[in-house]
Protein backbone atom coordinates (compact mmCIF):
# COMPACT_ATOMS: atom_id res chain seq x y z
CA UNK A 1 0.00 0.00 0.00
CA UNK A 2 1.24 3.57 -0.79
CA UNK A 3 -0.33 4.94 2.49
CA UNK A 4 2.43 6.08 4.58
CA UNK A 5 1.91 4.44 8.07
CA UNK A 6 1.67 7.82 9.69
CA UNK A 7 -1.95 8.64 7.78
CA UNK A 8 -2.61 5.08 7.82
CA UNK A 9 -3.25 4.66 11.78
CA UNK A 10 -5.70 7.44 11.62
CA UNK A 11 -7.59 7.31 8.34
CA UNK A 12 -9.17 4.07 9.12
CA UNK A 13 -10.72 4.18 12.71
CA UNK A 14 -10.06 1.72 15.20
CA UNK A 15 -11.04 0.51 18.44
CA UNK A 16 -13.85 3.04 20.10
CA UNK A 17 -13.53 5.51 17.37
CA UNK A 18 -14.83 3.16 14.67
CA UNK A 19 -18.94 2.72 14.73
CA UNK A 20 -20.22 0.54 16.97
CA UNK A 21 -22.16 -2.11 15.04
CA UNK A 22 -19.85 -2.47 12.16
CA UNK A 23 -19.95 -5.80 10.94
CA UNK A 24 -16.88 -7.52 10.89
CA UNK A 25 -16.92 -7.99 6.79
CA UNK A 26 -17.16 -4.14 5.97
CA UNK A 27 -14.71 -1.48 6.19
CA UNK A 28 -14.33 2.41 5.34
CA UNK A 29 -13.78 2.87 1.40
CA UNK A 30 -10.26 3.69 1.47
CA UNK A 31 -10.28 6.69 -1.01
CA UNK A 32 -13.17 8.51 0.78
CA UNK A 33 -11.66 8.15 4.37
CA UNK A 34 -8.28 9.49 2.73
CA UNK A 35 -10.15 11.99 0.33
CA UNK A 36 -12.84 13.55 1.68
CA UNK A 37 -11.01 16.18 3.63
CA UNK A 38 -9.37 17.70 0.51
CA UNK A 39 -12.34 17.18 -1.18
CA UNK A 40 -14.65 19.20 1.64
CA UNK A 41 -11.18 21.85 2.19
CA UNK A 42 -11.71 22.49 -1.88
CA UNK A 43 -15.19 22.92 -2.44
CA UNK A 44 -15.85 25.26 0.44
CA UNK A 45 -12.95 27.09 -1.42
CA UNK A 46 -15.07 27.47 -4.63
CA UNK A 47 -18.19 29.00 -2.19
CA UNK A 48 -17.28 31.68 -3.88
CA UNK A 49 -19.51 30.80 -6.52
CA UNK A 50 -22.88 30.62 -4.26
CA UNK A 51 -25.66 33.00 -5.28
CA UNK A 52 -24.56 35.87 -3.39
CA UNK A 53 -22.52 38.63 -4.87
CA UNK A 54 -21.52 40.74 -2.60
CA UNK A 55 -19.94 44.59 -2.62
CA UNK A 56 -18.06 44.57 0.77
CA UNK A 57 -16.48 41.08 2.66
CA UNK A 58 -19.01 39.51 4.51
CA UNK A 59 -18.88 35.57 3.87
CA UNK A 60 -16.29 34.02 6.70
CA UNK A 61 -13.22 32.06 5.22
CA UNK A 62 -15.38 28.79 5.10
CA UNK A 63 -12.47 26.83 3.20
CA UNK A 64 -9.80 28.04 5.98
CA UNK A 65 -12.51 27.09 8.64
CA UNK A 66 -12.94 23.95 7.32
CA UNK A 67 -9.53 23.02 7.32
CA UNK A 68 -9.07 24.08 11.07
CA UNK A 69 -11.87 21.66 11.68
CA UNK A 70 -10.26 18.92 10.05
CA UNK A 71 -6.63 19.56 11.68
CA UNK A 72 -8.46 19.86 15.14
CA UNK A 73 -10.95 17.19 14.85
CA UNK A 74 -8.12 14.51 13.21
CA UNK A 75 -4.56 15.76 14.08
CA UNK A 76 -2.57 13.79 11.60
CA UNK A 77 -5.13 13.10 8.95
CA UNK A 78 -3.61 15.93 6.82
CA UNK A 79 0.06 16.23 6.15
CA UNK A 80 1.80 19.33 7.51
CA UNK A 81 2.47 20.69 3.83
CA UNK A 82 -1.15 20.42 2.62
CA UNK A 83 -1.53 24.38 2.91
CA UNK A 84 0.33 24.38 -0.07
CA UNK A 85 -2.05 22.21 -2.56
CA UNK A 86 -5.18 23.17 -1.08
CA UNK A 87 -4.09 27.02 -0.20
CA UNK A 88 -2.94 27.30 -4.18
CA UNK A 89 -6.06 26.01 -5.15
CA UNK A 90 -7.98 28.42 -2.60
CA UNK A 91 -5.89 31.12 -4.17
CA UNK A 92 -7.65 30.80 -7.43
CA UNK A 93 -10.87 31.41 -5.91
CA UNK A 94 -10.63 33.98 -3.13
CA UNK A 95 -9.86 36.56 -5.07
CA UNK A 96 -6.44 37.13 -2.87
CA UNK A 97 -2.96 38.04 -4.59
CA UNK A 98 -1.76 34.40 -5.42
CA UNK A 99 0.21 33.27 -2.30
CA UNK A 100 -1.22 34.80 0.54
CA UNK A 101 -3.53 31.71 0.90
CA UNK A 102 -0.48 29.26 0.44
CA UNK A 103 1.88 31.33 3.07
CA UNK A 104 -0.88 31.55 5.79
CA UNK A 105 -2.48 28.19 5.36
CA UNK A 106 0.99 26.80 5.95
CA UNK A 107 1.87 28.94 8.98
CA UNK A 108 -1.88 27.84 10.57
CA UNK A 109 -0.59 24.03 10.06
CA UNK A 110 2.51 24.87 12.02
CA UNK A 111 1.01 27.41 14.80
CA UNK A 112 -1.79 24.09 15.22
CA UNK A 113 1.42 21.80 15.46
CA UNK A 114 2.78 23.87 18.17
CA UNK A 115 -0.31 24.43 19.93
CA UNK A 116 -0.64 20.55 20.01
CA UNK A 117 2.72 20.46 21.63
CA UNK A 118 1.77 23.22 24.37
CA UNK A 119 -2.09 22.47 25.28
CA UNK A 120 -2.21 18.70 25.01
CA UNK A 121 -5.48 18.73 26.82
CA UNK A 122 -8.19 20.91 24.89
CA UNK A 123 -11.34 21.04 25.14
CA UNK A 124 -14.32 22.58 23.32
CA UNK A 125 -13.73 26.04 24.72
CA UNK A 126 -10.11 25.68 24.32
CA UNK A 127 -9.96 24.44 20.72
CA UNK A 128 -12.50 27.47 19.94
CA UNK A 129 -9.94 30.29 21.31
CA UNK A 130 -7.61 28.54 19.43
CA UNK A 131 -9.18 28.79 16.03
CA UNK A 132 -10.21 32.42 17.51
CA UNK A 133 -6.52 33.49 17.40
CA UNK A 134 -5.74 31.89 14.41
CA UNK A 135 -8.92 33.52 12.04
CA UNK A 136 -8.27 36.44 13.89
CA UNK A 137 -4.66 36.73 12.99
CA UNK A 138 -5.44 35.18 9.50
CA UNK A 139 -8.18 37.55 8.65
CA UNK A 140 -6.03 40.65 9.41
CA UNK A 141 -3.18 39.36 7.61
CA UNK A 142 -5.29 38.25 4.69
CA UNK A 143 -6.82 41.70 4.21
CA UNK A 144 -3.68 43.56 5.15
CA UNK A 145 -1.95 41.59 2.17
CA UNK A 146 -5.15 42.18 -0.33
CA UNK A 147 -4.34 46.13 1.27
CA UNK A 148 -0.72 45.84 -0.17
CA UNK A 149 -1.73 44.57 -3.07
CA UNK A 150 -4.35 47.79 -3.88
CA UNK A 151 -1.44 49.72 -3.66
CA UNK A 152 -4.22 51.33 -1.34
CA UNK A 153 -4.75 51.47 2.81
CA UNK A 154 -8.03 49.50 3.08
CA UNK A 155 -9.67 50.68 5.82
CA UNK A 156 -10.65 47.73 8.55
CA UNK A 157 -14.04 46.17 7.08
CA UNK A 158 -13.57 42.85 8.59
CA UNK A 159 -15.25 44.01 11.67
CA UNK A 160 -18.73 42.08 10.73
CA UNK A 161 -16.91 39.21 9.05
CA UNK A 162 -14.30 38.45 11.88
CA UNK A 163 -17.82 38.39 14.51
CA UNK A 164 -19.47 35.83 11.88
CA UNK A 165 -16.45 33.87 11.52
CA UNK A 166 -16.23 33.35 15.52
CA UNK A 167 -20.14 32.70 15.68
CA UNK A 168 -19.93 30.11 12.57
CA UNK A 169 -17.10 28.28 13.65
CA UNK A 170 -18.66 25.26 15.94
CA UNK A 171 -21.09 25.21 12.79
CA UNK A 172 -18.08 24.42 10.61
CA UNK A 173 -16.56 22.03 13.32
CA UNK A 174 -20.22 19.82 13.34
CA UNK A 175 -20.02 19.75 9.94
CA UNK A 176 -16.37 18.49 9.64
CA UNK A 177 -17.74 15.47 12.62
CA UNK A 178 -20.77 15.31 10.27
CA UNK A 179 -18.35 14.71 7.13
CA UNK A 180 -16.04 12.64 9.62
CA UNK A 181 -18.53 10.34 9.96
CA UNK A 182 -19.67 9.80 6.32
CA UNK A 183 -15.61 9.59 5.88
CA UNK A 184 -16.10 6.36 8.15
CA UNK A 185 -18.99 4.79 6.62
CA UNK A 186 -18.35 0.65 6.26
CA UNK A 187 -19.06 0.63 2.58
CA UNK A 188 -16.69 -1.96 1.41
CA UNK A 189 -16.90 -5.36 1.60
CA UNK A 190 -13.63 -7.20 2.78
CA UNK B 1 -8.42 15.11 24.55
CA UNK B 2 -4.45 14.56 24.00
CA UNK B 3 -3.10 14.14 20.80
CA UNK B 4 -1.10 10.63 20.22
CA UNK B 5 2.28 11.59 20.04
CA UNK B 6 2.68 10.23 16.77
CA UNK B 7 5.87 12.89 16.01
CA UNK B 8 7.69 10.22 17.60
CA UNK B 9 7.53 6.94 16.04
CA UNK B 10 9.99 5.09 17.49
CA UNK B 11 12.60 3.23 15.68
CA UNK B 12 10.79 2.89 12.49
CA UNK B 13 13.13 4.60 10.15
CA UNK B 14 9.95 4.83 7.42
CA UNK B 15 8.06 6.66 9.55
CA UNK B 16 11.14 9.11 10.68
CA UNK B 17 11.72 9.75 7.55
CA UNK B 18 8.20 10.63 6.65
CA UNK B 19 7.92 13.16 9.16
CA UNK B 20 10.85 14.19 8.16
CA UNK B 21 9.68 14.77 4.33
CA UNK B 22 6.45 16.15 5.43
CA UNK B 23 8.29 18.93 7.75
CA UNK B 24 10.70 19.65 4.39
CA UNK B 25 7.81 20.00 1.72
CA UNK B 26 6.40 22.15 4.05
CA UNK B 27 9.18 24.54 4.30
CA UNK B 28 9.21 24.17 0.16
CA UNK B 29 5.15 25.11 0.39
CA UNK B 30 6.09 28.24 2.41
CA UNK B 31 8.89 29.42 0.38
CA UNK B 32 6.80 28.79 -2.99
CA UNK B 33 4.00 30.62 -1.34
CA UNK B 34 6.27 33.54 -0.64
CA UNK B 35 7.46 33.80 -3.91
CA UNK B 36 4.44 33.37 -5.51
CA UNK B 37 3.32 36.25 -3.13
CA UNK B 38 5.87 38.28 -4.31
CA UNK B 39 5.65 38.16 -7.99
CA UNK B 40 2.14 38.64 -7.58
CA UNK B 41 2.80 42.25 -5.96
CA UNK B 42 4.98 43.31 -9.03
CA UNK B 43 2.82 41.85 -11.78
CA UNK B 44 -0.97 41.19 -10.75
CA UNK B 45 -1.81 39.27 -13.41
CA UNK B 46 1.30 36.51 -13.11
CA UNK B 47 -1.08 33.84 -12.31
CA UNK B 48 -4.34 34.70 -14.43
CA UNK B 49 -3.88 32.20 -16.36
CA UNK B 50 -4.46 29.68 -13.69
CA UNK B 51 -7.36 31.83 -11.91
CA UNK B 52 -8.86 31.80 -15.51
CA UNK B 53 -8.83 28.06 -16.14
CA UNK B 54 -10.36 27.75 -12.03
CA UNK B 55 -13.18 29.57 -13.08
CA UNK B 56 -13.93 27.78 -16.50
CA UNK B 57 -13.75 24.65 -13.92
CA UNK B 58 -16.39 26.26 -11.72
CA UNK B 59 -18.43 28.39 -14.39
CA UNK B 60 -21.10 25.69 -14.51
CA UNK B 61 -21.89 25.97 -10.81
CA UNK B 62 -21.57 29.52 -11.23
CA UNK B 63 -24.50 29.74 -13.93
CA UNK B 64 -26.85 27.31 -11.87
CA UNK B 65 -26.37 29.81 -8.39
CA UNK B 66 -27.02 32.70 -10.59
CA UNK B 67 -30.08 30.67 -11.77
CA UNK B 68 -31.31 30.10 -8.49
CA UNK B 69 -30.31 33.58 -6.92
CA UNK B 70 -33.10 35.17 -9.88
CA UNK B 71 -35.79 32.25 -9.40
CA UNK B 72 -35.48 32.56 -5.24
CA UNK B 73 -36.70 36.33 -5.58
CA UNK B 74 -39.02 34.87 -8.70
CA UNK B 75 -41.29 32.72 -5.75
CA UNK B 76 -43.02 34.86 -4.09
CA UNK B 77 -43.73 36.76 -7.34
CA UNK B 78 -44.90 33.68 -8.89
CA UNK B 79 -47.36 33.59 -6.18
CA UNK B 80 -48.82 36.71 -6.00
CA UNK B 81 -49.39 37.02 -9.50
CA UNK B 82 -51.07 34.25 -9.21
CA UNK B 83 -54.29 35.63 -7.36
CA UNK B 84 -53.91 38.78 -9.39
CA UNK B 85 -53.89 37.51 -12.63
CA UNK B 86 -57.65 38.41 -13.70
CA UNK B 87 -57.09 42.53 -13.01
CA UNK B 88 -53.46 42.73 -13.87
CA UNK B 89 -54.91 40.89 -17.77
CA UNK B 90 -57.10 44.19 -17.75
CA UNK B 91 -54.70 46.46 -17.02
CA UNK B 92 -52.37 44.80 -19.52
CA UNK B 93 -54.28 45.03 -22.45
CA UNK B 94 -55.43 48.07 -21.56
CA UNK B 95 -51.52 49.30 -21.43
CA UNK B 96 -50.81 47.48 -25.31
CA UNK B 97 -53.22 49.23 -26.64
CA UNK B 98 -51.71 52.76 -25.03
CA UNK B 99 -48.83 51.23 -26.20
CA UNK B 100 -48.86 50.17 -29.41
CA UNK B 101 -50.24 54.22 -29.87
CA UNK B 102 -47.22 55.42 -28.59
CA UNK B 103 -44.83 53.19 -30.62
CA UNK B 104 -46.29 54.20 -33.76
CA UNK B 105 -45.40 57.71 -32.65
CA UNK B 106 -41.84 56.56 -31.84
CA UNK B 107 -41.16 55.10 -34.81
CA UNK B 108 -41.81 58.05 -36.40
CA UNK B 109 -39.92 60.53 -34.20
CA UNK B 110 -37.05 57.80 -34.64
CA UNK B 111 -37.27 58.11 -38.59
CA UNK B 112 -37.72 61.87 -38.55
CA UNK B 113 -34.48 61.73 -36.10
CA UNK B 114 -32.75 59.80 -38.34
CA UNK B 115 -33.35 61.66 -41.70
CA UNK B 116 -32.47 65.43 -39.20
CA UNK B 117 -29.31 63.07 -38.39
CA UNK B 118 -28.55 62.18 -42.01
CA UNK B 119 -29.05 65.89 -43.02
CA UNK B 120 -26.16 67.23 -40.01
CA UNK B 121 -23.81 64.27 -40.77
CA UNK B 122 -23.57 63.40 -37.12
CA UNK B 123 -22.29 60.01 -37.08
CA UNK B 124 -23.84 57.84 -34.21
CA UNK B 125 -21.22 57.51 -31.26
CA UNK B 126 -23.19 54.73 -29.78
CA UNK B 127 -21.11 51.32 -30.76
CA UNK B 128 -22.85 48.20 -29.94
CA UNK B 129 -22.01 46.15 -26.72
CA UNK B 130 -19.32 43.26 -27.32
CA UNK B 131 -21.59 40.29 -25.27
CA UNK B 132 -24.61 39.87 -22.73
CA UNK B 133 -23.19 37.81 -19.80
CA UNK B 134 -23.93 37.22 -16.56
CA UNK B 135 -22.53 37.39 -12.96
CA UNK B 136 -21.66 33.97 -11.78
CA UNK B 137 -19.55 34.46 -8.88
CA UNK B 138 -17.64 37.52 -6.62
CA UNK B 139 -15.25 37.54 -4.17
CA UNK B 140 -16.97 37.55 -1.05
CA UNK B 141 -14.79 36.33 1.83
CA UNK B 142 -11.53 38.83 0.32
CA UNK B 143 -10.94 42.65 0.76
CA UNK B 144 -10.60 42.47 -3.09
CA UNK B 145 -13.49 43.10 -4.89
CA UNK B 146 -13.72 41.06 -8.12
CA UNK B 147 -16.85 39.19 -9.71
CA UNK B 148 -16.74 36.78 -12.57
CA UNK B 149 -19.17 36.59 -15.80
CA UNK B 150 -19.73 33.80 -18.01
CA UNK B 151 -18.57 35.46 -20.98
CA UNK B 152 -14.83 35.75 -22.18
CA UNK B 153 -11.96 36.01 -24.66
CA UNK B 154 -13.86 33.57 -27.36
CA UNK B 155 -16.75 35.99 -27.71
CA UNK B 156 -14.41 38.97 -27.64
CA UNK B 157 -13.86 40.13 -24.33
CA UNK B 158 -10.53 41.94 -23.53
CA UNK B 159 -8.72 43.55 -20.65
CA UNK B 160 -9.76 46.97 -20.25
CA UNK B 161 -13.44 47.01 -21.26
CA UNK B 162 -16.04 48.65 -19.08
CA UNK B 163 -18.96 46.18 -17.57
CA UNK B 164 -22.40 48.15 -16.93
CA UNK B 165 -25.75 46.70 -16.11
CA UNK B 166 -28.95 47.97 -16.16
CA UNK B 167 -28.96 50.26 -13.63
CA UNK B 168 -25.04 51.63 -13.95
CA UNK B 169 -21.52 50.62 -14.01
CA UNK B 170 -20.31 47.65 -12.36
CA UNK B 171 -16.84 47.46 -13.31
CA UNK B 172 -14.62 46.63 -15.78
CA UNK B 173 -12.70 43.55 -16.96
CA UNK B 174 -9.30 42.45 -15.79
CA UNK B 175 -8.46 39.55 -16.64
CA UNK B 176 -10.17 36.71 -19.58
CA UNK B 177 -10.19 33.38 -19.58
CA UNK B 178 -11.99 31.78 -23.30
CA UNK B 179 -15.15 31.08 -21.04
CA UNK B 180 -14.88 33.40 -18.46
CA UNK B 181 -13.50 36.72 -17.44
CA UNK B 182 -12.40 38.68 -13.73
CA UNK B 183 -14.09 41.95 -13.41
CA UNK B 184 -12.87 44.43 -10.62
CA UNK B 185 -15.92 46.18 -9.47
CA UNK B 186 -16.45 49.95 -8.67
CA UNK B 187 -15.99 49.37 -4.96
CA UNK B 188 -12.66 47.90 -5.42
CA UNK B 189 -10.12 50.34 -3.54
CA UNK B 190 -7.68 50.20 -6.94
CA UNK B 191 -10.33 50.77 -9.35
CA UNK B 192 -10.64 54.86 -9.92
CA UNK B 193 -13.38 56.24 -12.29
CA UNK B 194 -13.88 59.55 -13.39
CA UNK B 195 -16.89 61.08 -12.97
CA UNK B 196 -19.14 64.12 -13.11
CA UNK B 197 -22.30 65.35 -11.39
CA UNK B 198 -25.26 64.47 -13.45
CA UNK B 199 -26.67 67.93 -12.86
CA UNK B 200 -24.07 70.43 -13.61
CA UNK B 201 -20.85 68.05 -14.44
CA UNK B 202 -19.49 69.15 -11.55
CA UNK B 203 -15.86 66.78 -12.06
CA UNK B 204 -15.00 64.12 -9.96
CA UNK B 205 -13.77 60.54 -9.18
CA UNK B 206 -15.43 57.64 -7.35
CA UNK B 207 -12.84 55.14 -5.39
CA UNK B 208 -13.98 52.38 -3.79
CA UNK B 209 -13.30 51.76 -0.07
CA UNK B 210 -14.14 48.04 0.07
CA UNK B 211 -16.61 47.70 2.47
CA UNK B 212 -19.66 48.30 -0.31
CA UNK B 213 -19.45 52.16 -0.12
CA UNK B 214 -17.54 54.20 -2.40
CA UNK B 215 -15.82 57.59 -2.07
CA UNK B 216 -16.45 60.46 -4.07
CA UNK B 217 -14.24 63.28 -4.06
CA UNK B 218 -14.01 66.31 -5.92
CA UNK B 219 -11.78 67.90 -8.54
CA UNK B 220 -12.27 71.24 -6.91
CA UNK B 221 -11.27 72.89 -3.83
CA UNK B 222 -13.07 74.72 -1.55
CA UNK B 223 -16.59 74.09 0.29
CA UNK B 224 -18.40 70.88 -0.55
CA UNK B 225 -21.44 71.77 -2.96
CA UNK B 226 -22.79 67.70 -2.54
CA UNK B 227 -26.25 66.48 -1.33
CA UNK B 228 -27.32 63.59 -0.65
CA UNK B 229 -28.97 62.14 -3.31
CA UNK B 230 -26.97 63.70 -6.05
CA UNK B 231 -26.23 61.15 -9.06
CA UNK B 232 -22.64 61.14 -10.77
CA UNK B 233 -22.22 59.42 -14.43
CA UNK B 234 -19.00 58.61 -16.39
CA UNK B 235 -17.23 61.18 -17.42
CA UNK B 236 -15.35 59.25 -20.06
CA UNK B 237 -12.25 61.42 -19.56
CA UNK B 238 -9.65 58.84 -19.07
CA UNK B 239 -10.91 57.04 -22.19
CA UNK B 240 -12.09 53.69 -20.72
CA UNK B 241 -15.42 54.40 -19.40
CA UNK B 242 -18.40 55.90 -21.86
CA UNK B 243 -19.56 58.87 -20.67
CA UNK B 244 -23.31 59.36 -19.19
CA UNK B 245 -23.16 55.82 -17.23
CA UNK B 246 -24.75 56.41 -13.25
CA UNK B 247 -21.81 55.41 -11.44
CA UNK B 248 -23.02 56.84 -8.07
CA UNK B 249 -25.35 58.06 -5.67
CA UNK B 250 -24.07 60.57 -2.62
CA UNK B 251 -25.55 58.62 0.56
CA UNK B 252 -23.60 61.28 3.18
CA UNK B 253 -21.44 64.49 2.13
CA UNK B 254 -18.33 65.25 3.88
CA UNK B 255 -15.61 67.56 4.50
CA UNK B 256 -13.90 66.84 1.42
CA UNK B 257 -15.99 64.93 -1.11
CA UNK B 258 -18.69 62.22 0.06
CA UNK B 259 -19.50 59.08 0.82
CA UNK B 260 -21.57 57.49 -2.20
CA UNK B 261 -23.49 54.15 -2.08
CA UNK B 262 -23.18 52.31 -6.03
CA UNK B 263 -25.87 52.74 -8.64
CA UNK B 264 -25.96 49.35 -9.34
CA UNK B 265 -25.62 46.57 -6.64
CA UNK B 266 -23.70 43.81 -8.08
CA UNK B 267 -26.19 41.77 -5.52
CA UNK B 268 -29.20 43.20 -7.46
CA UNK B 269 -27.68 42.39 -10.69
CA UNK B 270 -28.32 39.40 -13.18
CA UNK B 271 -26.78 40.32 -16.34
CA UNK B 272 -24.43 42.85 -17.51
CA UNK B 273 -22.83 44.01 -20.96
CA UNK B 274 -19.53 44.36 -21.63
CA UNK B 275 -18.95 47.60 -23.49
CA UNK B 276 -16.00 48.12 -26.05
CA UNK B 277 -13.06 50.82 -24.47
CA UNK B 278 -14.65 54.19 -25.02
CA UNK B 279 -11.82 55.32 -26.90
CA UNK B 280 -9.37 52.55 -27.55
CA UNK B 281 -6.46 54.26 -29.64
CA UNK B 282 -6.29 57.13 -27.10
CA UNK B 283 -5.89 54.56 -24.36
CA UNK B 284 -3.40 52.65 -26.31
CA UNK B 285 -1.47 55.85 -27.16
CA UNK B 286 -1.36 56.97 -23.51
CA UNK B 287 -0.03 53.64 -22.35
CA UNK B 288 2.49 53.76 -24.83
CA UNK B 289 3.68 56.91 -23.87
CA UNK B 290 3.63 55.88 -20.34
CA UNK B 291 5.77 53.10 -21.27
CA UNK B 292 8.18 55.23 -23.03
CA UNK B 293 8.87 58.12 -20.74
CA UNK B 294 10.27 55.35 -18.18
CA UNK B 295 9.51 55.21 -14.59
CA UNK B 296 8.90 58.56 -12.79
CA UNK B 297 11.80 60.84 -11.81
CA UNK B 298 12.27 60.63 -8.48
CA UNK B 299 11.34 63.41 -5.51
CA UNK B 300 14.50 65.41 -4.72
CA UNK B 301 13.28 66.97 -1.69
Amino acid sequence: MAIPPRLARTSLATGSDATPRRPINRAPLPWLAAGLPWASIMVMSMVTFSPVIASAPVMPPLAFMTLLGWRMLRPSLLPIWAGLPLGAWDDLYSGQPFGSAIVLWSAAMLAMDVIDERFLWRGFHQDWLAATVLLSGYLLLASAIAGLAAHYLLPLTIGPQWLMTIIVFPVVNRLVALLDRVRLLPLMRL
Amino acid sequence: MARSRDLRPGYSRRAQYGIFTGYVIFAVGVVVGLVALGLSFFDPGAFGFLRGAASEVAAPVGEASSAARRSGGGIIAAITVFFETGRQNLELSREVAGARANAVTARATADENRRLKALLHIVDPAEPPIAAARLIGSTAASARRYAVIDVGSARGVRAGQPVRGAAGLIGRVVETSPDTARVLLVSDAANVVPVRRAGDGLPGFVQGSANGRIDIRLLTMGNNPLHAGDVFVTSGSGGIYPPGVPVAVVAAPRRDGAEGRLAADPGATDYVIVLPVFKADAVAAMAASVKAAGPPPKDDN
